[in-house]
């Protein structure tokens, strides 16, 4: 597999003896570190898979983010390690509370309890032309929340989009659920790339979007 | 939400509603003493949490250019403060009505019946030997508790029974208390079922998430679980509800209905355990659907005999 280019402030170190994808930061959820850096487990983290496996993301580091279904804030704990402004949106509370331990280290994590099928109840918060959304929501409809939310990325900006075939139907085959799923997509943005996840990630599409 | 309607009219997409922010004072953060700046602190979080607005804009732009903030690291420093303290108080406050707390209220509820039932009938029969005309039950303590105590033997009797009525008392307010956040906790259950058997199944499944995943033959059949084991084991018919009898729905149906009445109030109520776990939002078209699934079937009971029914119909 060939080198694909990671974001500024997300590296391959050494830790534990394996050279594992890593941010700098406080750790969050028990993950091993070294000198400061928290090793980031793809098979945790949609996100993680999608850099691991090499999609082509663009992110370089220290954009403006808006992440949908932070829940316990595995993966955007890593993502605030290296880009700017990053605003959480989860809707339930348990996951939420450890949100709020993960941002408290983390003085441009900006958590907030809010429903991702509703942007207009965040509208007031999150600023306009974020860089990146990046959506691992569980609910069925994924692709319309992604619909939805594209009143905020810039027009350059990237969607990185975990879609989970099992949430949307279970018994349906995941093909048929993404092809599904692709073609509301589109009604919005532009798919630029596609890669199912399953080495880390079973029944999950990677999806790298651009506003149309 | 009116304020996101804000209508076809071109202003609205210029200026999609007010930012987060607009309840910050504009004035120079010298003047401004530390309660002066936790007041406007709160504000800012209960705007984060009950604003709107249909489009998002520049804010930190807007909030640097209204004297919200002096640039654009003080705009995302208060930024972080209100988000943090707007999400943390959201989360309290959901939390503390979960289903582990009315799991605890009922079960407390049943407690304090069960024994205030108990000391009552200690302290009637007890009364009963010292005093004439006693009543029975709970509403007999009370009415011993009332008296004044002649002898020792007298006064310990008297509080036995004063006892058993505060304890009837709690189990008043217990169920006050569920009656409030059973609703928060569950509110299409607890509209259905109403509080307190929402309450009851929620505890009989040990909570919202895992009744929210069984079946709606496990839900019928809930609180029954001795009569299903005692089928299981062929030696009963199966049983046709369990804690559900207690639903109009059910209880108020004739008995050759009741399996069907049960059946269709567990698979609405899993539907609606369901809701209230995974989007937690009132569904109108679940109570709508066993309105009209119930009526559907009492209407068998007039159908099979009209002259009867005809005359005391509802």
């Amino acid at each position: 597999m060939s080198e694909p280019a990671l974001p500024g402030g997300v590296e391959r170190r050494e830790i534990d003896g394996e050279r594992r994808l890593a941010t700098r930061g406080e750790p969050v959820y028990g993950e091993p570190t070294a000198d400061g850096w928290r090793a980031w487990d793809p098979e945790r983290s949609k996100l993680g898979g999608m850099l691991e496996l090499g999609l082509e993301t663009g992110l370089s580091g220290g954009e403006t983010v808006l992440y949908l279904g932070a829940a316990s804030g595995t993966t955007v704990s890593h993502v605030a390690d290296f880009a700017g402004p990053t605003y959480a949106v989860e809707f339930a509370p348990r996951p939420a509370r450890d949100l709020l331990n993960a941002a408290a280290s983390r003085d441009r994590l900006f958590p907030l309890l809010k429903d991702a099928r509703k942007p207009e109840r965040y509208a007031h918060v999150v600023e306009a032309d974020v860089d990146a959304i990046v959506q691992d929501v569980a609910t069925r409809g994924q692709a319309e929340v992604a619909v939805r939310n594209a009143r905020f990325l810039a027009d350059d900006g990237r969607l990185l989009l975990a879609i989970k075939a099992r949430s949307e139907d279970v018994t349906a085959e995941p093909d048929a659920v993404f092809e599904g799923a692709l073609d509301r997509l589109r009604e919005a943005y532009e798919v630029l790339e596609t890669r199912r996840l399953d080495r880390y990630h079973e029944d999950h599409l990677g999806v790298v979007a651009t506003p149309k | 939400m009116s304020d996101t309607d804000a209508g076809p009219d071109g202003s609205a997409a210029s200026d999609g509603g007010d930012g987060w922010f607009e309840v910050l004072p504009t004035d120079g953060p010298d003047d401004e003493t530390e309660s002066d700046e936790d007041a406007a602190l709160d504000a800012a979080a209960t705007r984060v949490r009950d604003g709107t607005a249909a489009s998002p804009a520049d804010w930190p732009a807007r909030a640097v250019e209204a004297g919200a903030a002096a640039d654009g690291a003080a705009y995302y420093d208060r930024l972080k403060a209100a988000t943090t303290r707007a999400t943390r108080e959201a989360v309290r406050e959901r939390e503390r009505a979960d289903d582990a707390q009315l799991i605890h209220a009922v079960r407390a509820m049943d407690d304090a019946e069960r024994v205030a039932n108990e000391l009552a009938e200690r302290a009637v029969e007890w009364a009963g030997t010292l005093f004439d005309e006693v009543d029975s039950g709970v509403e007999g303590a009370r009415a011993i508790a009332a008296r004044d105590p002649e002898s020792d033997v007298e006064r310990r009797a008297v509080s036995l029974a004063a006892r058993a009525a505060a304890l009837d008392d709690e189990r008043a307010a217990l169920a006050e208390t569920i009656a409030r956040i059973a609703p928060a906790v569950a509110p299409n259950l607890a509209e259905m079922a109403g509080p307190e058997l929402a309450a009851r199944l929620i505890a009989l499944a040990g909570g919202l998430e895992p009744l929210a995943k069984k079946p709606s033959g496990t839900v019928q059949v809930l609180g029954a679980e001795d009569a299903l084991f005692a089928h299981l084991s062929g030696r009963a018919p199966s049983p046709k509800h369990g804690i559900i009898y207690t639903h109009e729905f059910v209880r108020g149906t004739r008995p050759e209905d009741r399996g069907s009445a049960a059946r269709a109030l567990a698979g609405k109520l899993a539907l609606a355990a369901r809701a209230d776990h995974y989007a937690g939002e009132r569904r109108a078209q679940l109570h709508d659907d066993l309105r009209e699934r119930m009526a559907t079937i009492r209407a068998r009971a007039d159908a099979d005999e009209p002259d009867v029914a005809g005359a005391d119909d509802e």
